[in-house]
């Protein structure tokens, strides 16, 4: 009996967290407008989505931002990681709180604080605000994803490989790197998530003109949702699935081997 | 020894279609120290399990003081248990950990107050109260945990690998402080452990299990002294296992020779292993050996030298206080109580740890 | 470690974070401040903050505190049976399990409001299923029950997620030790499995409570142009009316709020959690 109702609780909730996004897709391959009616299969508004151009260029801003924002904010969070081991733990522990704040605090807040910073430096909104933006608020997830790792490190292999001959830079390749990577992967595709993902923070420091996908989409929900958005929504959805498995896929296999 | 306080009844237990406990029968006596021994897996826990209502066994009853209490829930069981890494409650002092069962039982505040000065000095940790569980060694957090489980005055304690997690020093003191706990109680311990130093040095009763199977119960002395098939043989102490046969009663032809000892009743011309324990193999002469051999190999040990005896391309283990270098020429004897002979073992399980050593 | 504990090479090697973290987090935050205490021709002013205190403003703030609270108490009742449930599930399936409530997360969260839109429209999808089926409609777009769904829908991962954790660190055993000296199930929920996951609780409030309380997207698809939050109104203060200075000064109230809830949370976590 409690079995029974557990399996229908949580099927309950996975109805309610599934079922709006089955819709969206059910509703992007509808060939009428109106979204009550089920006018027929269609793959129009795939074909429109594809020739417009103000999606494609959204698409290609949304993924440079993402990545270039992933690259440099995992670099220097993993350096700053390994920098901090030699720093002594009052000056480690207030750098982290800094490097918190902006997880802990309001997307608004952030954003309109990096916002104010842009127009005070008079660095002209777009593109190089974006991405300055989102390597502030990727570089502590990449931080709390290493940090950890940092913190198990096994200082004697490193050891053990100078004791062997290995210049400092060789055995740190062939030593700390490798076990450091894990948590280095692990942080570099929280940042790429959070960055595609982001909406709030973009919003407030793109200036007008440049669009991300989020921005976008939000900018169209308020002139009317066209159907357009509905296959955008459908391509996205079925993208982040698809990377999500394969990322999840790979460490259960490794921990098998 | 007294009557039978816990008696289980062919207990079978099987989890994904794996056989963990099959028909188990055992007793268990008022106010003795019982120890579950065996290796991992052995099936020991899930036996103190059943006995504390953690599982449900598919077959068999538990009768605890003449009572069925087989499906009885944990809450309404009068034994408590010392579980293994302690399960402390980290987010209550060590005071409120002792008090939890007290308080569920709605004992007044100066009964609580007296039992958790009372347990606190049992244990030996006087003025602890307010401190964090967290904040203690893993020898004093164990204390706490027995502190908490006596103060509810069980008839039964019920003891899962507790020193498990404690170094070498810390384990062979909290044995001491145990066996002197159970004396002053008064109450029943069983006792789970792989070790079997712990098992020979606290209880009064061991059970030797393997494989879902009670191999021997007896004590200390019995189970070291006459293991009755070559796992018991092997998993308590050093011992050789030498595949012989039995020429009639009290005559074993071992090796090629002939040995007197006391066993009968194992027929005549019948195959049979011997177990022979290191320290009980007399090195003397070549001459005036039965057996005669080489020392192959020589360790110092501290209170005696550990050889290597090669008889007829076997490897003896002997143990002895006097010295005789490697490529001496010795002579084999063994005292006729010191042969304990067991039968050949028939199950699979059996043959196969036997065909290791 | 002589690469790491190097003197020389570990300020150097983080220096550059230090001054990023100078200029792309503290120096922002303290031009929020700067501009929250001034008036537009520089002088220093407590006006942009009492300004919280006018009606418009605080039945906003009011709508925001009242909407974030019904939010994360019901991502918290939602969420915390389900964390019991996975928690006690065999490792092999709950992960997966896990993974599937946690996955719409990492979905885009506007998509994720949009499709309430889509569904809660006078002419939506579930109005077209309820008159088909001739049950009454229901009609609760542009209010806020709608901005509740919206919230409760985006943010409920966030609370299942350290819950699950939570709970699910708690040794079997802990739970076993107290059901042994007697206490029954209730007993055993309320004294040792509730208060050991309280830290995931706590964490998971304040992963709700402040997204909810700053939100102006989900406000502004889901309620309509006419229901307010905190959110919306510095949201225009700084793209529609420029006043940089009003909008510093009502983000700085908000800033109180969740430095209310991180010492809140700080407090209890230590008490719960150690």
């Amino acid at each position: 009996m409690r079995k029974v109702l557990e399996r229908l609780y949580l099927g309950l909730l996975l109805i309610f967290m599934y079922a709006p996004i089955i819709t969206l897709i059910v509703l992007s391959f509808n060939s009428s407008k109106s979204r009550a009616k089920w006018g027929g299969f269609t793959l129009e508004w795939y074909v429109n989505l594809l020739s417009d151009e103000a999606v494609a260029s959204a698409l290609i801003n949304t993924l440079s931002i993402a990545v270039l924002a992933t690259i440099i904010s995992t670099i220097i969070g993993t350096v700053s990681c390994i920098a901090m081991i030699g720093l002594n733990k009052k000056l480690r522990s207030f750098i982290m709180s800094i490097t918190n704040i902006p997880m802990i605090n309001a997307d608004i807040v952030t954003g309109i604080s990096l916002m104010l910073l842009f127009r005070f430096l008079h660095i002209s909104s777009g593109f190089t605000t974006i991405l300055l933006a989102h390597i502030t608020f990727n570089i502590p997830f990449v931080m709390l994803s290493v940090m950890p790792r940092i913190k198990n490190m096994n200082v004697y292999v490193y050891e053990a490989a100078l004791d062997l001959g290995a210049a400092p830079l060789y055995a740190f390749y062939k030593t700390v790197l490798p076990d450091l990577w894990p948590g280095i992967v692990s942080g570099a595709l929280m940042a790429f998530t959070m960055s595609l993902d982001d909406f709030i923070i973009t919003y407030f420091t793109k200036g007008s003109g440049f669009e991300t996908l989020s921005t976008l989409i939000y900018n169209e929900v308020k002139r009317g949702i066209q159907p357009e958005i509905y296959a955008l929504s459908a391509i996205i959805f079925v993208v982040v699935l698809t990377l999500l498995m394969l990322v999840y896929r790979v460490p259960a296999k490794k921990n098998k081997d | 020894m007294g009557k039978d306080l816990i008696t289980l009844e062919h207990i079978s237990k099987s989890y994904d279609g794996q056989l963990i406990l099959d028909d188990l029968n055992l007793s268990i006596y008022e106010n003795s120290f019982v120890t579950l021994l065996g290796p991992s897996g052995c099936g020991k826990t899930t036996t103190l399990r059943i006995i504390g209502g953690f599982e449900t066994p598919d077959k068999g009853r538990v009768i605890f003081d003449g009572k069925d209490i087989t499906n009885l829930s944990p809450n309404k069981r009068q034994l408590n248990t010392v579980f293994q890494k302690y399960a402390l409650f980290t987010h209550m002092t060590v005071a409120e950990n002792i008090a939890f069962g007290l308080k569920i039982k709605n004992k007044s505040d100066s009964y609580i107050k007296d039992k958790i000065k009372y347990a606190l000095k049992l244990v030996n940790l006087e003025g602890y109260e307010n401190r964090s569980p967290e904040s203690l060694s893993g020898g004093q957090q164990q204390r706490i945990a027995i502190a908490r489980a006596i103060v509810n005055e069980p008839k039964v304690l019920l003891l899962d690998e507790p020193l498990g997690a404690l170094d070498l020093k810390m384990r062979q003191d909290m044995q001491y402080e145990l066996k002197r706990l159970k004396e002053e109680l008064g109450i029943t311990f069983i006792y789970v452990t792989h070790d079997q130093e712990e098992a020979l040095t606290m209880s009064d009763h061991i059970v030797v299990m393997n494989q879902g199977y009670i191999q021997q119960e007896g004590s200390p002395e019995k189970i070291y002294n006459e293991p009755e098939n070559a796992f018991v043989a092997d998993f308590i102490g050093d011992s050789n296992i030498i595949r012989s046969t039995m020429i009639r009663d009290e005559l074993v032809e071992i090796l090629g020779a002939k040995f007197a000892c006391v066993d009968k009743g194992f027929g005549e011309n019948k195959p049979v292993d011997v177990v022979i324990r290191p320290e009980d193999i007399e090195l003397v002469s070549p001459e005036n050996g039965t057996l005669k051999g080489v020392v192959t190999d020589l360790t110092f040990k501290g209170v005696h030298y550990e050889m290597d005896v090669e008889v007829g391309g076997r490897e003896l283990l002997v143990h002895s206080t006097k010295l005789s270098p490697v490529g001496t020429h010795v002579g084999i004897n063994v005292d006729p109580y010191n042969i304990q002979i067991m039968n050949v073992p028939e199950s699979e399980d059996e043959e196969a740890i036997s065909e290791t050593i | 470690m002589k690469l790491f504990k190097n003197k020389n090479t570990a300020p150097l090697l983080s220096s550059p974070y230090m001054a990023w973290a100078l200029i792309f987090i503290l120096v922002p935050l303290g031009m929020v401040i700067y501009y929250g205490f001034t008036t537009e021709d520089g002088f220093f002013t407590f006006e942009n903050i009492a300004t919280i205190a006018k009606p418009g403003y605080m039945k906003a703030l009011i709508r925001s505190i009242r909407l974030a609270l019904i939010s994360t108490l019901v991502c918290l009742l939602l969420a915390y049976p389900l964390g019991m449930i996975l928690s006690s599930m065999k490792l092999t399936r709950n992960t997966y399990i896990v993974t599937l409530f946690i996955l719409p997360m990492w979905m885009n969260f506007l998509l994720r409001t949009l499709t309430w839109m889509t569904l809660l429209e006078g002419k939506g999808v579930i109005n077209t299923v309820l008159e088909s089926l001739h049950l009454p409609t229901i009609n609760i777009i542009n209010t806020p029950a709608a901005i509740v769904l919206g919230m409760v829908y985006n943010f409920l991962p966030f609370m299942i997620l350290p819950i699950y954790n939570s709970l699910s660190k708690i040794d079997e055993n802990v739970i076993n030790a107290a059901r042994d000296l007697g206490a029954d199930s209730l007993q055993t929920f309320l004294k040792i499995t509730f208060p050991l996951s309280l830290p995931g609780v706590l964490s998971g409030i304040t992963m709700v409570f402040i997204p909810a309380l700053t939100t102006f997207a989900i406000s502004s698809m889901l309620g309509g142009s006419k229901i307010l939050l905190i959110g919306n109104i510095i949201e225009q203060e700084f793209t529609q009316l420029y006043d940089w200075h009003l909008g510093s000064g009502l983000s700085i109230v908000l800033m109180i709020f969740i430095f209310i809830n991180m010492i809140i949370e700080a407090l209890s976590g230590n008490q719960g959690g150690k």
